[in-house]
């Protein structure tokens, strides 16, 4: 029997708007995955914490700011160190196309700017998922 | 309007029999049902029956006449075009210095300040929440230095300013009042505005620090000082604009952000002002979004309920408290990254819709508003899209063109019903502070974004680029890309100014905030005096932490 995808939706840094954010939760939720958001304001190290609390296979950030070059970093770094290596990390925002090789070589493939269909994040996820047993 | 009336409806009903009937057998139309894009059903056609219950002299009457719906101004754009007012910041305060003189140079009228994120949330950049955040959305500023900085060569006596700040708008507000002061402008004769609005944080954009009593306390105290000491600055822009972006309805946006605007009277009024002596320095700021002429009725029904409630609820006299003035942003949320030139033309029929709803200043996005801040050149074609509006279109010759169009009249009013509908709601709650804490619009707003979302992806909704007429193999248009030297240069000046600046000074002037703010004295009188002493935002700010705690809302999702 398979286990729901369990995915921490993270907003880090100062930026409020959380329209995205929140929308993708319930879509995410709609589509019989286990969503725990976290609300606004989060450093990389309470996000990570979140993840090994609540058990988490993805993390989704939204990110809108443009301090993405200095969170993803970090939150990768910091799943390492904590031996969550497997948890797979997705991004959604405003990231500038020249951002996008240095994202992918910090292990980061999805990122999903404005105007991505929910269903194609959806589909991402499922298919991208760390297994569970 | 009552000449062609048919109370009866028997000359509707006998054309959409005779008429309308065989011609849908020949050929239906192509949907079922049409709506705007906010979900309100739009009819096949409007005539006199739908206005017959309006009376003219009484509800709409003519311009500069209350209660206001067709203008404020008896002339329309006649007289005055609205201020061509384009929101600009970014990096260090020299960049956006630089923006400025560009603005100006290619015709602006108005300037507007955009901050970054640090110095909305009121952090200074050492600040670990702060990591990457510097100059990106916005320009840093940190303490008068850099205010001082952000002015050089622009003369406050002759420029009208808007800010867009909120928490920590009295921090910036008195750093404004500093560098007026240095410059030899009279208080007394300036004129800008600040956003100061802090319910459309809680319940929209996020960008709060202390909590909503303590927060409403900051915006009186300003409400008092500027009625003795700059009458003519504009003291809050109640916005609409962030919960529209937040995904709320053009009902939503209208009921809340006018609702909000009673909740700083009320609170005005019990702190002991006279109603006169500070509604007329109010100000509102709505969005305008595709859907043309659910726009314009929202604009035409925001100064008709204005003028009623001012008159009425709280016994106003003076006239210039009934009349709504409202600044207009284009809807940034229905710029597409894809094909991003497509949102040139977004933005001219957004402008073109806030200027035929009357809108006294406007800001129209530029093109890569979905991929970054705006390039120069980007920004320019933004503010040439208002200026053809303005003197190619012939729009501006003629006062509220849309007066007495059947459709219009009738949105108008049902804009004016279904706000009513939503203010008895919310004063059952006891006021929007009370509705607020018990996420009241921020629930109404994440059910409409989330249906908005819902209709996009099967496409009841179509974005033109997005979910229809997609185009393969784009190529990226140029953005401008804010690197960290403005972070770098921003921490060096931070450690510079706590070395070489009065630091007992600013720890007497921090200390008799924290005074004032515990008992009820003006706050702006000691935030001045921490100004002078080159107190940071991030020291007056946690200054007040201490004695008010911090906000922490419940995510609604």
């Amino acid at each position: 029997m398979s286990q729901k995808i369990r995915v921490v939706i993270a907003k880090p840094g100062l930026d409020g708007h959380d329209r995205g954010a929140k929308v993708i939760a319930r879509a995410l939720r709609d589509a019989g995955m286990e969503v725990i958001y976290t609300g606004l304001r989060q450093t990389p190290e309470m996000i990570v914490a979140a993840a090994l609390q609540e058990d988490a296979d993805v993390i989704g950030l939204s990110i809108l700011s443009g301090a993405h070059m200095h969170i993803c970093p970090r939150v990768m770094a910091l799943l390492k160190e904590k031996g969550l290596d497997d948890v797979q990390v997705v991004i959604g925002g405003i990231i500038p196309e020249v951002d996008l090789p240095k994202l992918n070589g910090m292990g980061i493939h999805g990122i999903f700017i404005p105007g991505t269909p929910m269903q194609h994040i959806i589909d991402y996820i499922s298919a991208n998922a760390r297994a569970r047993v | 309007m009552k000449s062609v009336a048919d109370p009866a409806g028997t000359r509707r009903n006998r054309w959409e029999r005779e008429v309308v009937e065989p011609t849908l057998r020949k050929s239906p139309e192509r949907k079922g049902s049409f709506t705007t894009i906010s979900g309100r059903s739009i009819e096949r056609l409007y005539t006199a029956d739908d206005v017959e219950g309006i009376d003219y002299d009484r509800d709409i009457n003519h311009p500069g006449e209350f209660p206001y719906v067709r203008g404020i101004h008896p002339s329309g754009y006649r007289g005055k075009l609205w201020t061509m007012r384009q929101f600009a910041g970014f990096g260090t305060p020299e960049e956006t210095n630089q923006r400025y003189q560009d603005l100006i140079a290619a015709g602006g009228t108005g300037l507007s300040v955009a901050f970054d994120l640090p110095t909305l949330m009121g952090r200074d950049p050492d600040h670990e929440l702060c990591l990457g955040e510097v100059g990106k959305c916005g320009v840093s500023v940190m303490s008068l230095a850099d205010m001082e900085r952000l002015f050089e060569g622009i003369s406050l006596a002759g420029i009208t300013t808007s800010m867009t700040i909120n928490s920590p708008a009295p921090m910036i507000f008195a750093m404004y009042l500093v560098v007026a002061e240095q410059q030899g402008a009279d208080w007394k004769t300036i004129s800008g505005t600040i956003q100061n609005d802090i319910l459309k944080e809680f319940i929209a954009q996020k960008e709060y620090i202390f909590p909503p009593r303590a927060s409403m306390r900051l915006i009186t105290d300003i409400f008092a000082f500027c009625a003795k000491e700059v009458p003519k600055w504009n003291t809050i822009s109640v916005s609409g604009y962030h919960i529209r972006e937040a995904g709320s309805t053009a009902l939503q946006e209208l009921a809340f952000t006018l609702r909000d605007g009673l909740e700083y009277v009320r609170y005005g009024v019990d702190a002991g002002l006279d109603v006169d002596d500070f509604v007329p320095r109010m100000s509102f700021f709505f969005n305008s979004h595709s859907d043309f002429f659910e726009e314009i009725a929202k604009y035409r029904a925001a100064r008709q309920l204005w003028a009623e409630a001012m008159k009425h609820r709280f016994g106003a006299k003076n006239p210039r408290s009934w009349q709504l003035r409202f600044h207009t942003q284009t809807a940034g949320v229905s710029l597409t990254a894809q094909q991003p030139y497509n949102n040139v033309v977004r933005t001219a029929l957004q402008a073109l819709a806030a200027v035929l709803g009357g809108t006294n200043s406007l800001h129209t996005n530029s093109l890569d508003e979905a991929l970054a801040l705006p390039t120069k050149e980007t920004a320019t074609i933004a503010l040439r899209t208002q200026q053809i509006i303005a003197h190619e279109s012939g729009v501006t010759h003629v006062v509220d063109p849309l007066g007495g169009s059947y459709f219009v009249e009738k949105l108008t009013q049902d804009m004016i019903d279904g706000t009513l509908k939503y203010w008895a709601t919310i004063d059952g709650m006891g006021g929007m502070v009370e509705a607020i804490e018990r996420g009241y619009p921020q629930k109404e707003i994440a059910e409409a974004s989330y249906q908005f979302q819902r209709a996009v992806e099967c496409k009841e909704q179509v974005i033109v680029g997005v979910n229809d007429f997609v185009q393969a193999g784009e190529k990226p248009i140029a953005i401008l890309y804010i690197d960290d030297t403005a972070s770098g240069v921003q921490l060096k000046r931070l450690a510079e100014l706590k070395q070489s600046r009065d630091n007992d000074r600013v720890r007497r002037a921090l200390e008799a905030l924290q005074d004032v703010a515990k008992g009820r004295g003006n706050t702006m009188v000691p935030l001045l005096e921490c100004v002078r002493a080159y107190a940071t935002v991030g020291e007056m700010c946690d200054a007040l932490r201490d004695v008010w705690g911090e906000y922490e809302e419940v995510p609604v999702i």
